[in-house]
């Protein structure tokens, strides 16, 4: 059983796990990190970023992609956790040859899909006129400034897949439901389970018959929106793949949400404007959940609140239409019935209003102060472009980072300098270390397979012992590109017996209730499962040309029931002895003679079989 | 003590003293113990147990009755300790008990200079561990030891055949050697209880004090040792040798690292304003450990051992460590210390109160311990300004508040209105302090508040607003906050008419009886018509509360306009009598008119206690003053009470006069006259649950638990 570590982004992993002769990738998450190498994509011309000097607006976007580790063809099926996760799935279904299938969550699928769709139109509404690849030249990329000659394997940054790709891609997705059981070409069966991090987010269970693999990403134990997470599947297993942690480890997700409402209540008295980076789906929608509660008892009702996105509106939509994969207290409310979300009336009383661009309706009904939330939180690219320059200039208004994926001060460079204020709130709902180490208590997994990170403390903070994961035995830890053999053996294998054969056979009962049988049959495999069938019947014996001895003790012998276990039927044995090779035995208290008239090599062996059981007493 | 109690006690003892006797539970003896602790304050103890030979019986007695519960052993012990507290009571109990009794046991020379029961009381009450779990115990302890006794100090000592008197029979050396031992036997849990106990005493041998002072700060010098990277202050971690058992304590799990360190900081905080506290009480040092236990909490402490980096993992975000150290650390402002020291705590708690991950509770424990340090933090010398040091915290500070007072949760938002309340109660005539708050946003902030859907945030903000308002701060002096200014009276008037919680409309007449008192411009502008306008939103409440407190500005009214209410210190210096502003007749005139005796004369027949008292005692007041001046008796001679006596059905029922002020000042004086206050003063005194509070209640509570009482048996069938 191996593991093929194919990122080393340990909430954005891609992971390929050979177990039973099935290849199955888990989760490809993408990592856009890369992207803060490059200059804001400007919605209108900018004349600040366009008068740059040197390397000006000639590359766009390009992401990293896997190397080269595993040929991506072989790969049968990809599992995905949740929405974050599937962001690589064109570049790996559609230029690699993979011909599998992908399983995931209907939520995860429809959510997946608007992200993907708000990326590839914040990429193509801003075509570029020209475009420069030269400089990932190894000679030249040295030339250039730091940090882009320090970055690693540019050759392989991808341009960002189109509409068309994404499509072909999700058609290669097959649904599936929590807790449901899905055969793999007989050899494994694998499940999704609720992780209580996102809607449809799950965790999976790979299993065969004797062996348990789970695959642990993005959890949350935190009660949001999404179906609370199902722990007590994930017992027994002998490997548990843990990825997806928080990302902050250190901050805790209540606190941030007050930090947020705090500073977005202060600046908006003032007369300022705050703007929200953030991705279309997920975490915003319980920050509307808690703007419905506050911004009322704030004395903010007439702030209007603005969410900004080509995807906007079927977000906000298909939050509402998921009743089953909510949390109980929002399904219980579909029967009341009420939206499952309260973002549902704001937009009914007029305080949230979504529009798909800043262009067209937005900006008749602009007012200020206003919240803004719009993409994308690396601010490379998305209308937040667009809003950093037109509210940088002032220090009334506030840029709130609630999306941990990028370093905020690298995100805010280029717009340097900047009079806005900035204000960090990351709120990560994933699991915490603390969490975790219940969670592990309490599954008790007999090995645990984790990313590197995860087995020390974070750099920033050498000395906090207590964030990383303590476990026993210690996690085995991988790093991207590194082929992980996992610790355990498969030992055993089902096979199934067909029913005439079973029937012939005659159990011995060696002990209450345990019996045994011996068994003479054929082995059929297919589709990695066994069958034991009946031997073909012998030919009929052509007569008697073989055979050695006409005898008429045969039928006697046949009546001896093979041996299976206990003592051995000394009269019988020797009975049949003394018939069948002329051998006498006399056993009596304390000796035993073997007589052989013609055979010296029989008596000696018998002689040494009898000292060699005198020697085990 | 009563006749009806004296009698009552023989039976009661001999119930104590008998096993097969159910005996009530735990707090009745609590509540027993409380009752003889004021009846020997009253009377002398010695003439108590000669009054009652029951007692030194029962004292005799216990400690010889097998299977007698714990909770009596150890009530009994208790009460020995009271009655010893008195020296000749404890000669006579040497004298007159029995040779097991606990005194007897007791060296005559051993008697201590302070009372034996102020520190049996102090080690036995916290003391309180299980004995029969430990093996150490068994062999000393027998089946029947009580679950807090003076037998638990000794035993982890070597085991001895069960003693009669647990600590005092020692038969090698001295009570204080036991102790001693006790010390440095018990483990860190017990150790800080004890060592606290030895601490309060004022005369113990100096050598004992030093030793439990040690065992006291053992944890913290742990802390300190495993976080400083250079040799620390000196004083803490002297002499205080590595104690292998406070150290495995702190590492074993997080709960008794928590725990030990928990109660060391409120062991420490318990002594630190005791006079009695170890000298030279190490200030400095504990000021760092504070620090640096707080700074493992948030994760900000760097570790300098393997200790300190598994104390990091332990602590970090444990809001009950949190909790604890910026108790000790509120407390600690009032020692004298360097100014960097000043600096260090101000900087940690600013950290704490900025922290978004800083929980409500912890936060309001922040606030409580930066408005000690604030108020304590030392003042230039000859200069009325704040020290160099708060101008910058403050410009620090309220950009903090504001966040706070923007905070989604609402005990957040309360806790920081009443720290910005405390504050400028203590500050508002400092110029700087003045300077920083209008130039932030708080008090707008703190206006909007009083909108808030929490109630008790209203009540807050109403107090805060108050405050500032007192001393001009509500609102910036420009012109464009001109109308914020003045409209904040209407604004609390609006909520003590409409506010559905009773909260926001108590604290409005708080803040209305303080602006009165202390001339608030909107209460001296128009005064009358400014008390009219409230006693008649206050008698309106449904609230008791309110209407008490109504009373209460009735009462700052009334002194304004007859003077104020004589001192019945006996002692105090006469002042001579502060001629009345105006003439009586003009000043009672001025009481009708503003609807007073309305108010007063209904809340005297409120049905709910409090009030009516209250009311009883301003009407008193009002008459007494009135008696004062026989001018106006002389003037009139029969006044027409008709009006008065017509109105007063209607006040019973609760009804205002309509339109309030009508009455003829005579004949509300007659009216007063005729009413038997003191009567019913002395009826309201009462209260309704008296006659079960009393200690002969309790007694015949406990008789009956025992079935002394019940005189028929038979008859329940």
């Amino acid at each position: 059983m191996k593991l093929y570590c194919l990122s080393g982004h340990p909430t954005l992993p891609c992971n390929v796990l050979k177990f039973k002769s099935t290849t199955i990738m888990l989760d490809c998450g993408l990592d856009m990190t890369s992207t803060l190498n490059f200059l804001p994509l400007p919605l209108v011309q900018s004349p600040r970023l366009s008068n740059l000097p040197g390397w000006s607006l000639k590359d766009g976007n390009a992401f990293l992609d896997k190397t080269e580790l595993i040929d991506l063809s072989t790969v049968d099926v990809i599992l995905i956790s949740n929405y974050h996760c599937m962001m690589a799935l064109p570049y790996i279904t559609e230029h690699t040859g993979f011909t599998g299938t992908v399983y995931a969550t209907e939520p995860t699928v429809q959510i997946g899909r608007l992200l993907m769709e708000e990326l590839v139109n914040f990429i193509e509404r801003v075509p570029k006129a020209q475009s420069a690849s030269l400089w990932k030249n190894k000679d030249i990329q040295r030339l250039l400034p730091s940090p882009l000659k320090d970055a690693v394997e540019v050759s392989t940054w991808r341009r960002c897949y189109t509409m068309q790709e994404v499509n072909s891609a999700l058609s290669k997705i097959q649904l599936v439901g929590y807790s449901q059981k899905i055969e793999l070409f007989g050899a494994v069966q694998v499940t999704p389970l609720s992780s209580g991090y996102a809607l449809g987010s799950s965790n999976w269970i790979i299993q065969s018959h004797y062996e348990k693999v789970s695959y642990v990403s993005g959890s949350s134990l935190l009660t949001t929106h999404p179906q609370p997470m199902d722990q007590a599947s994930l017992k027994n297993s002998d490997v548990l793949v843990l990825t997806g942690l928080t990302q902050i480890p250190t901050a805790n997700p209540d606190g941030m949400v007050g930090e947020f409402c705090s500073n977005l209540a202060l600046t908006v008295r003032n007369g300022g404007n705050v703007l929200v980076p953030c991705y279309p789906s997920g975490v915003i929608y319980d920050l509307l959940e808690c703007l419905y509660q506050y911004i009322d008892s704030a004395g903010l009702s007439s702030v209007p609140l603005y969410f900004i996105s080509p995807v906007a509106n079927s977000s906000l939509e298909f939050s509402q239409i998921f009743a089953e994969w909510l949390c109980h207290n929002k399904q219980s409310k579909v029967y009341l019935p009420e939206p499952p979300f309260p973002h549902a009336e704001l937009i009914q009383t007029n305080k949230l209003k979504h529009y798909p661009s800043i262009h067209g309706d937005f900006s008749n009904d602009f007012r200020q102060p206003c919240v803004v939330f719009t993409g994308h939180p690396s601010l490379r690219f998305g209308d937040v472009v667009h809003f950093m320059e037109l509210w940088g200039k002032s220090s009334l208004n506030t840029v709130i980072f609630t999306e941990p994926d990028f370093s905020y001060l690298e995100a805010l460079a280029p717009y340097q300098p900047l009079a806005m204020k900035c204000i960090y709130c990351p709120i990560d709902t994933r699991l915490n270390f603390i969490q975790v180490s219940k969670l592990l208590k309490e599954v008790q997994p007999l090995h645990v397979v984790c990313p590197e990170q995860y087995t020390q403390p974070p750099p920033a903070q050498s000395h906090r012992m207590d964030l990383m994961i303590d476990c026993q035995p210690p996690a085995m830890s991988y790093r991207r590109a590194e082929v992980l053999a996992l610790p355990f053996k498969r030992r055993y294998e089902k096979i199934e017996i067909m029913p005439e054969l079973a029937d012939s056979l005659v159990p011995m009962e060696i002990k209450p209730g345990i019996s045994l049988a011996t068994v003479s049959a054929v082995l059929h495999t297919k589709d990695n499962k066994h069958l034991l069938q009946p031997p073909p019947r012998p030919a009929q014996p052509t007569s008697g040309k073989k055979r050695k001895r006409v005898s008429d003790d045969v039928p006697d012998c046949k009546v001896l029931k093979p041996l299976l276990s206990g003592s051995i039927p000394v009269e019988q044995f020797v009975q049949t002895l003394e018939k069948e090779a002329e051998t006498l035995i006399q056993i009596e208290e304390d000796s035993t003679h073997i007589i052989c008239d013609n055979d010296e090599m029989l008596r000696v062996r018998l002689r040494d079989l009898v000292l060699k059981f005198l020697q085990k007493f | 003590m009563d006749p009806e109690c004296a009698q009552l006690l023989p039976a009661l003892c001999a119930v104590l003293v008998d096993p097969r006797q159910p005996v009530a539970d735990d707090t009745c003896l609590e509540k027993l113990l409380d009752w003889f602790k004021t009846v020997t304050e009253g009377e002398s103890s010695v003439v108590l147990l000669q009054e009652h030979p029951c007692l030194v019986e029962l004292l005799s007695h216990v400690l010889k009755v097998q299977d007698l519960s714990s909770g009596v052993l150890s009530f009994s012990l208790r009460l020995a300790g009271t009655f010893a507290a008195q020296e000749n009571c404890f000669q006579y109990l040497q004298v007159r008990s029995t040779p097991s009794s606990p005194c007897r046991e007791t060296p005559a020379c051993l008697w201590p200079r302070r009372p034996v029961s102020s520190w049996c009381t102090s080690w036995l009450c916290p003391c309180e561990v299980e004995p029969r779990g430990s093996p150490a115990c068994r062999g000393v302890t027998g089946p029947r030891v009580p679950r807090r006794s003076w037998i638990t100090l000794k035993s982890p000592c070597a085991p001895r055949p069960p003693p009669s008197s647990p600590v005092f029979s020692s038969s090698d050396g001295s009570l204080w050697e036991t102790v001693a031992r006790a010390l440095s036997c018990l483990g860190p849990t017990h150790m800080g209880p004890l060592a606290l106990g030895i601490l309060k005493l004022e005369h113990c041998p100096q050598a004992l004090r030093t030793q439990a002072f040690q065992v006291l700060l053992q944890p913290l010098a742990c802390v300190l040792k495993a976080t400083v990277q250079a040799p620390g202050p000196p004083g803490l971690l002297d002499g205080t040798a590595d104690d292998a058992t406070t150290v495995d304590t702190l590492l074993a799990s997080k709960s008794s690292c928590a725990g030990l360190l928990c109660r060391t900081l409120a062991h420490l905080e318990e002594l630190q304003p005791l006079p009695q506290r170890p000298s030279p009480w190490p200030q400095a040092s504990l000021l760092g450990a504070t620090v640096t236990v707080l700074r493992l909490c948030d994760g900000s402490a760097a570790p300098a051992s393997s200790v300190g980096g598994h104390l990091c993992g332990t602590l970090a975000g444990c809001v009950r460590v949190q909790r604890a150290a910026l108790d000790f650390l509120g407390t600690l402002s009032q020692g004298t210390g360097p100014q960097e020291l000043v600096t260090q705590a101000l900087a940690v708690l600013l950290e704490c109160l900025e922290s978004p991950g800083s929980s409500p509770t912890v936060l309001k424990k922040a606030f409580q311990a930066t408005l000690r340090w604030l108020l304590s933090s030392p003042k230039t010398p000859g200069c009325s300004d704040l020290g160099p040091l708060i101008p910058q915290f403050l410009r620090e500070l309220f950009p903090v508040l504001q966040k706070r007072l923007c905070h989604p949760c609402w005990e957040v938002r309360d806790s920081a209105l009443e720290f910005l309340t405390q504050l400028s109660r203590h500050w508002g005539g400092q110029a700087d302090f003045r300077c920083a708050l209008l130039a932030s946003e708080v008090p707008q902030l703190a206006l909007q508040l009083l909108q808030d859907p929490e109630s008790y945030v209203r009540a807050s903000a109403v107090t805060a607003m108050g405050q500032l308002s007192s001393q001009g701060l509500h609102a910036p002096t420009s012109p464009e906050h001109a109308e914020a200014r003045q409209s904040l009276f209407l604004e609390l008037l609006h909520i003590l008419s409409v506010d559905s919680e009773g909260f926001p409309r108590r604290a409005v007449m708080q803040v209305f009886t303080e602006w009165l008192r202390d001339g608030h411009a909107d209460a001296a502008q128009d005064t009358e018509q400014f008390v009219a306008t409230v006693l008649q939103a206050a008698s309106r409440d449904l609230d008791w509360e309110v209407r008490a407190q109504g009373l209460e500005l009735a009462l700052v009214f009334l002194g304004q306009t007859l003077g104020p209410p004589r001192t019945h210190c006996p002692y105090a210096v006469a002042l001579p009598e502060v001629a009345p502003a105006q003439p009586l007749t003009e000043a009672l005139r001025a009481l009708c008119h503003v609807g007073l005796f309305d108010f007063a004369f209904c809340a005297l027949f409120d049905c709910d206690r409090p009030v009516a008292q209250k009311s009883c005692d301003l009407l008193l007041f009002l008459r007494d003053k009135i008696a004062s001046y026989s001018s106006l008796r002389e003037a009139r001679g029969s006044p027409n009470t008709a009006s008065a006596e017509a109105t007063l059905p209607r006040w019973r029922a609760g009804e205002q006069a309509q339109p309030p002020g009508d009455q003829e000042p005579e004949a509300v004086l007659a009216m007063l006259r005729s009413l038997d206050l003191e009567g019913l003063r002395s009826t309201l005194a009462e209260s309704s649950d008296h006659v079960e509070k009393s200690p002969q209640s309790l007694l015949q509570d406990m008789l009956a638990t025992g079935g002394f009482l019940q005189g028929d048996e038979a008859d329940c069938y």
